[in-house]
């Protein structure tokens, strides 16, 4: 689509979009999120971009191709699962950190379920993009 | 592959490290089980157990007793003999790293089946020795035979597995445990439960699939595609004993009846006399002893029929004569194909001259496969006849006995005597000793036969006598073995039977052309495989073409068929649908009317339209619909997902839809009524489960325990989120593997080969 304004917005947008996907997979813990919608909009965000621009500018942008995301989103869930392991944990049960907490303040809570989440993200925005860009290329 | 491999560049050091490698593994395996045989022969069963699912009783168990651990020596042991003579035999081919993975990867599969005390344990050992015989037989890949032997041992064994699976899964219920060692001590009598039957008949189509009994047997001589070592090993100790061992392992619990002594009886003995007959009309080295193997799994079962204390000895004696002197020919077979450059026995003769240590090796193993004394075969010999005549149908067992180990005597001449003591023969290569790799193999084996032979205390204390207690569990009393037992009916059997041999032996041209020429008209096994695997094919093509037209309407209206007969019929024919809920008109807000407002546009849209686009957007409006459905109901985290997907699901829709040619809607109007009755139907039942689900209480116990857990035990407050991360992390796991999957098998489809090739490239 060779459209000046759909271009210029496009490169606002994608930014926009990308840093509301990670907001989005961070508050998913207590609030509407997570990777699922965080990886979906992330996807969004590079489609819009390959649509006004182009599949190969959208491919340079992202950098890594897409199916290697989602191999290694996978690869990260999988990880973040068996690292409850190391703490004679079943597999997949979650371990947490709080980061300097105090009696009143439980500071930065860290977990093995945040990078699992965060393998989801991978994982659906690269699955995605791996099948549209290869639609938008191919047909 | 012996002639082309010599031309091959030396193995690199690593390659050569693999070889021996294995060999120590497996010697060190052979001492560890060694220093096992002093507990084992004062009575001693050891006995190793951890848990793998204790949620639903199952353990990883091993244990040590008789059996097992003749077993495991027989295995560990010929295939460090096996191993070391590979090392030799396949030096420089270009897989032989490979090799020995395969070969050391089967020794650990058998060692586990026969070590295993758990059904579920020994199954998955059962099953990888299939997968990993399986490599091995297909090791020379390239060859089409090769690769069509190895696909039938698979499919055979593994349908056998399968029965053995279910057989296992039926034991487990009716004894109320998993442990070998617990069903044999327990009191729940097997025999006596109502599932008996189909246990015993599951259990007997693993051991005789696994074993090569008739009508499975065929098999197994196809295997010989496999290299030598691997055929002596596979055929000596290994595999094919793997029925076998089931077989003795469940005596105790499943043996004892009637259909147990008569099933065992006449397969075995129909195996072994057939086989036996097969044997002596084969011209080919390798096949002679497939054939002789066949007969000794024959005997083997025929003997494991009986609660006597003789049979069940001469089973276990049987097994360890049969096992030592089938590696040592297996092997001296390799040896002469190597050096001589055939297998051929027309083609053999005179080699003693050239190679005398493997004639002396392949003499003193025919002696003990013709049951001469002084070696172990003869007293094994003697011992199945002494068991034969106190069995059950004595002169039907007897009489089997007695002709298989007459055509024996005659096989063992053809394989082992001919080659090396007739007149010299021009062979393709120039004959010459083998190295010494090689030579171990054999003339320790078959030495290990002329010396248990001759003290056969040796191995009748620790092995033969515990063997018989875990057999019978301790029910039947062991047989002593001699030598010299005196004048008695089983040594006048052994004369008759050697008298037989021989006549055989000199006559055995003349028997290989009648049994030619008798084979010829009776049916081949081998090509009824070959109509059953192609009716199965055919079968596979038959439905593929119905179901998988390649025309998306065939697809939906396929998936849509099924969906409204199973479903509604389910409805229906339980009379589950109760009626349409009254709905509180007078309660709906507008918001809920302009819902419902924007789903009927949106799908009336998409009906009518004749635009791609329109449709797409129509139904984009019905999906925006429904989320805002979740909105109003308060799941955000669930229409978040759905407008995305919605938002998505169009994008990828428009991408596509703007190349596609203007749609076709004339194709006929009876056809778009068809399309209408399906929709309807389909959204009827839809509406009716939909109704009937929500019309039942809602078990709220999930919701109040998520609700209160997910902050307490998993910090979150998006109790979705939570479940999804961590309540259920691992469904979430499978769920994004399979999202990753179909994203990348989408791609490799879209960007494929665009030519014919993808189709089919077996």
């Amino acid at each position: 689509m060779n459209s000046v304004i759909l271009r210029a917005a496009a490169r606002l947008l994608v930014g926009l979009l990308l840093v509301f996907s990670v907001f989005m997979l961070l508050r998913g813990h207590n609030e509407p999120g997570g990777g699922f919608i965080g990886g979906l909009l992330g996807a969004v965000g590079f489609i819009v971009y390959a649509i006004a621009c182009s599949t190969d500018e959208a491919r340079e942008a992202l950098r890594v191709p897409p199916e290697k995301i989602a191999l290694f989103g996978l690869g990260v869930a999988l990880l973040s699962g068996l690292a409850s392991m190391l703490f004679s944990d079943d597999p997949f049960t979650g371990q947490w950190l709080f980061l300097g907490a105090t009696e009143d303040d439980k500071g930065l809570p860290l977990s093995t379920v945040l990078v699992f989440d965060i393998g989801v993200y991978l994982v659906v925005m690269g699955a995605i993009l791996t099948l549209v860009f290869a639609l938008e290329e191919e047909i | 592959m012996s002639a082309a491999k010599n031309d091959m560049p030396p193995a690199g050091a690593g390659q050569a490290m693999a070889g021996w490698l294995s060999v120590a593994i497996a010697a060190s395996l052979f001492a560890w089980f060694w220093q096992a045989l002093g507990p084992v022969a004062a009575g001693e069963v050891i006995r190793y157990s951890f848990d793998w699912v204790p949620s639903a009783g199952i353990a990883v168990s091993f244990l040590i007793d008789g059996l097992s651990l003749t077993f495991a020596l027989l295995i560990s042991g010929i295939g460090a003999l096996v191993m070391l003579y590979s090392t030799k035999y396949l030096a420089g081919h270009e897989h032989f790293a490979r090799f020995f993975l395969y070969l050391t990867l089967f020794m650990g599969a058998m060692l586990g089946l026969v070590l295993a005390d758990n059904l579920l344990t020994l199954f998955v050992f059962w099953e990888l020795t299939s997968i990993t015989s399986y490599l091995l037989i297909g090791f020379t890949h390239s060859s089409a035979e090769s690769r069509r032997s190895a696909l039938q041992a698979l499919l055979v064994t593994g349908a056998g597995g399968l029965a053995l699976l279910a057989g296992m899964i039926l034991l487990g219920v009716a004894a109320g445990t998993y442990e070998l060692s617990e069903i044999r001590a327990g009191d729940v009598a097997i025999t006596e439960h109502a599932l008996y039957l189909p246990i015993l008949i599951l259990f007997l189509l693993g051991a005789f699939t696994k074993s090569a009994q008739i009508p499975f047997h065929f098999w197994l001589p196809n295997a010989m595609a496999a290299p030598t070592p691997v055929s002596a090993y596979l055929h000596s100790a290994t595999m094919v004993k793997g029925g076998v061992y089931l077989l003795a392992r469940m005596h105790p619990t499943l043996g004892g009846t009637d259909v147990w002594f008569w099933t065992l009886a006449i397969a075995g003995a129909a195996t072994a006399v057939f086989a036996s007959l097969m044997a002596v009309k084969q011209t080919d080295l390798k096949q002679i002893l497939a054939y002789t193997t066949l007969m000794a799994l024959g005997t083997l079962t025929m003997f494991l029929s009986s609660d006597e204390g003789y049979a069940i000895t001469a089973a276990m004696l049987f097994l360890i004569v049969h096992s030592l002197y089938k590696a040592a020919l297996f092997l001296v077979a390799g040896i002469v194909d190597h050096e001589t450059g055939t297998r051929e026995v027309d083609r053999l003769g005179g080699l003693r001259r050239f190679m005398p240590i493997t004639a002396a090796a392949a003499a003193l193993a025919a002696l003990s496969m013709a049951g001469l004394p002084p070696l172990l075969g003869y007293i094994g010999k003697e011992v199945i006849y002494a068991a034969s005549i106190k069995m059950d149908a004595a002169w039907f067992v007897t009489a089997a006995a007695m002709a298989a180990n007459a055509l024996m005597i005659a096989a063992a001449g053809i394989v082992a005597f001919r080659p090396f003591w007739r007149g010299e023969h021009a062979t393709p290569m120039t004959p010459h000793e083998g190295p010494w790799r090689m030579l171990a193999g054999p003339v320790l084996l078959a030495a290990l036969g002329l010396l248990f032979g001759l003290v056969p205390g040796l191995i009748a204390g620790p092995l033969v006598d515990q063997g018989v207690k875990a057999i019978s569990d301790g029910a039947a009393k062991p047989a002593e073995l001699k030598l010299w037992a005196g004048v008695n009916l089983p040594l006048f059997l052994s004369v008759a039977t050697i008298a037989l041999g021989v006549a055989l032996y000199a006559g055995h041209e003349r028997v290989r052309s009648a049994l030619r020429s008798m084979g010829e008209a009776a049916p081949s096994f081998d090509r009824g495989w070959d109509r059953v695997l192609d009716g199965l094919k055919g079968l596979a093509a038959w439905q593929t073409r119905i179901l998988q037209s390649g025309v998306m309407r065939v697809y939906v209206y396929t998936v849509f068929v099924t969906l409204l007969v199973a479903v509604g019929g389910t409805l229906i024919w339980t009379g589950a649908f109760s009626g349409l809920p009254d709905v509180p008109f007078a309660e709906l807000q507008a918001k809920h009317w302009g819902v419902v407002f924007l789903i009927v546009v949106g799908t009336a849209v998409t009906t009518i339209t004749n635009s791609r686009v329109a449709a797409i957007t129509g139904l984009g409006a019905v999906g925006v619909g429904v989320a805002i459905i979740f909105i109003v109901f308060g799941a955000p985290d669930v229409a978040i997902t759905q407008l995305l997907v919605e938002t998505l699901v169009v994008v990828l829709f428009a991408v596509a839809a703007l190349r596609l040619p203007h749609m076709k809607r004339e194709d006929g109007f009876p056809n778009r009524k068809l399309d209408a009755l399906l929709a309807t139907a389909i959204g009827a039942v839809v509406t009716a489960i939909m109704v009937t689900i929500t019309s039942g209480p809602i078990n709220r116990r999930l919701t109040e325990y998520f609700e209160s857990a997910a902050w307490t035990e998993a910090y979150g407050r998006n109790i979705v989120n939570v479940i999804l991360v961590d309540f259920r992390a691992l469904d979430t796991f499978g769920e994004i593997a399979v999202v990753a999957v179909a994203g990348i098998a989408a791609w490799s489809l879209l960007k494929g080969p665009k030519s014919d090739e993808t189709e089919e490239t077996r």
